[in-house]
């Protein structure tokens, strides 16, 4: 069965290593650090300027001063700071934060990421992403296999206006685990019970499918 | 010296149509509320407003821009405003986006004297067009240029009367850069006190910057996105 959001986030908690500082990004990314595995110990940067963020707070103890870049309130954790802005993306293009994870609308199969914009229709602007893929040396996709009209998202060349281009490395969705590499998508897991026949028709870039592809272990 | 002005209408006096303002805050986050809400009583038009976001539709920036003060913003996102969003799609908004660290790195550049940086964000996008280019480490970056503004509007926790600033957890956000580029920066802040009394190792912005500083009236701290965990 495909996993649903909470099934990606934990997918790619699998990522994380000990001693990271990691940027996530609205949406399913900012489920990511509910499901640290155990015995690592990580630091969440968000752009607006903080580092160890805490879980939400609770009820009744909401402060409007303490938001991360999603607008949420949050709380910290024992050893964070806060910073302004410039500084926030001196961490980020100075490369001192080593995983970002973030959504997208498209992915092409050299790494190019869309995920601002859809001519016409929808500006919401690029915010930091545009700064974080093109500075981050680790970047995961996580997003939906398809658009909501059914089309795949994962694309032999981006329809939409770039983010980024040829920054993407992994990209984790509710069909599959792909890895970008060599101008191809390369399948590397599935979703439990979901087939590789499904991923490769839901998929439109160029896809490398290996004689064995495992199951995720969630 | 003592930068201190009587209210909301001294610190905003000279503000004119057509004007460029820097305005401070993330999202509705560390917002000068007390400024936005006179400038909407002020009625000053065309005005190109640099600030992160736009507001929402009935707080924020998104007062001026139900007024119809805005000529052109300058921003990184605007997703949570629907007049915002119209005023662009049909054209009377003009509006350019910028990436976050860019447009943050802009405002310092503008502060401190450093008229344009190489930066790889951007680089391939509609951002990088007809900008230069060039390969530093192999890598491409796009030339961005410094922003200033005629005035600077920014919120803080505390100031003193010679407009040091310190800011409250991730209110401060853009609001240093801000204070920097200014030609006139005004700071708005819950608790002006008197010179001696915040500990020089803990300003984050010093006076210096800081040309008009007030005591706004009432800070009503709206919150974009409540979001909380149960106790149990």
């Amino acid at each position: 069965m495909a996993l649903d959001k909470t099934g990606i986030a934990k997918r790619i908690a699998q990522e994380l290593r000990d001693g990271w500082y990691v940027n996530l990004g609205i949406g399913i990314p900012t489920l990511v650090a509910n499901y640290i595995p155990e015995g690592i110990d990580v630091e969440f940067q968000s752009e607006n300027g903080i580092l160890g963020m805490g879980p939400f707070p609770f009820e009744g103890e909401e402060d409007p001063d303490l938001i991360n870049a999603g607008k949420q309130t949050i709380t910290v954790r024992n050893g964070a700071s806060f910073f302004d802005s410039a500084t926030s993306f001196a961490m980020i293009r100075g490369q001192h934060v080593q995983l970002t994870v973030l959504g997208a609308m498209e992915v092409s199969q050299n790494g190019d990421i869309a995920n601002w914009k859809i001519p016409g229709k929808m500006v919401k602007g690029m915010g930091g992403a545009m700064d974080l893929v093109a500075s981050a040396e680790n970047i995961i996709v996580a997003m939906m296999h398809s658009n909501k009209a059914g089309e795949s998202k994962i694309l032999k060349a981006c329809t939409l206006p770039l983010t980024g281009v040829g920054c993407v490395k992994k990209v984790v969705t509710e069909l599959a685990v792909l890895e970008i590499k060599d101008g191809k998508f390369h399948l590397i897991e599935r979703a439990p019970g979901v087939s590789v026949e499904e991923i490769i028709a839901k998929t439109e870039g160029d896809l490398v499918v290996p004689d064995v592809v495992p199951e995720m272990q969630l | 010296m003592n930068k201190v002005v009587k209210d909301v209408e001294q610190a905003l006096e000279g503000i004119q149509d057509g004007m460029t303002l820097m305005v401070g805050g993330f999202g509705l986050c560390g917002i000068p509320e007390n400024s936005i809400a006179h400038l909407v009583k002020m009625g000053v038009k065309n005005l190109t407003c640099i600030s992160n976001n736009a507001g929402v539709d009935d707080f924020g920036l998104g007062l001026l821009l139900q007024a119809k003060q805005v000529k052109k913003m300058i921003s990184s996102y605007v997703g949570e405003n629907d007049e915002f969003e119209r005023q662009m799609l049909s054209g009377e908004l003009e509006v350019e986006l910028i990436p976050q660290g860019s447009l943050a790195e802009r405002c310092r550049a503008g502060g401190a004297g450093i008229p344009a940086f190489f930066t790889p964000a951007g680089f391939g996008t509609e951002v990088a067009e007809g900008k230069e280019v060039r390969v530093f480490n192999g890598k491409p970056h796009i030339l961005e240029s410094a922003l200033t503004a005629d005035y600077a509007i920014v919120k803080a926790w505390k100031g003193d009367t010679e407009g040091n600033l310190v800011f409250k957890a991730t209110a401060r956000n853009f609001n240093p850069m801000m204070a920097m580029a200014g030609k006139i920066t005004i700071a708005e802040v819950e608790e002006l006190v008197p010179a001696g009394s915040l500990d020089p190792n803990f300003i984050h912005t010093p006076g210096i910057f800081v040309q008009r500083i007030f005591q706004g009236k009432s800070f009503e701290k709206r919150i974009e996105q409540r979001t909380v965990r149960s106790k149990n």
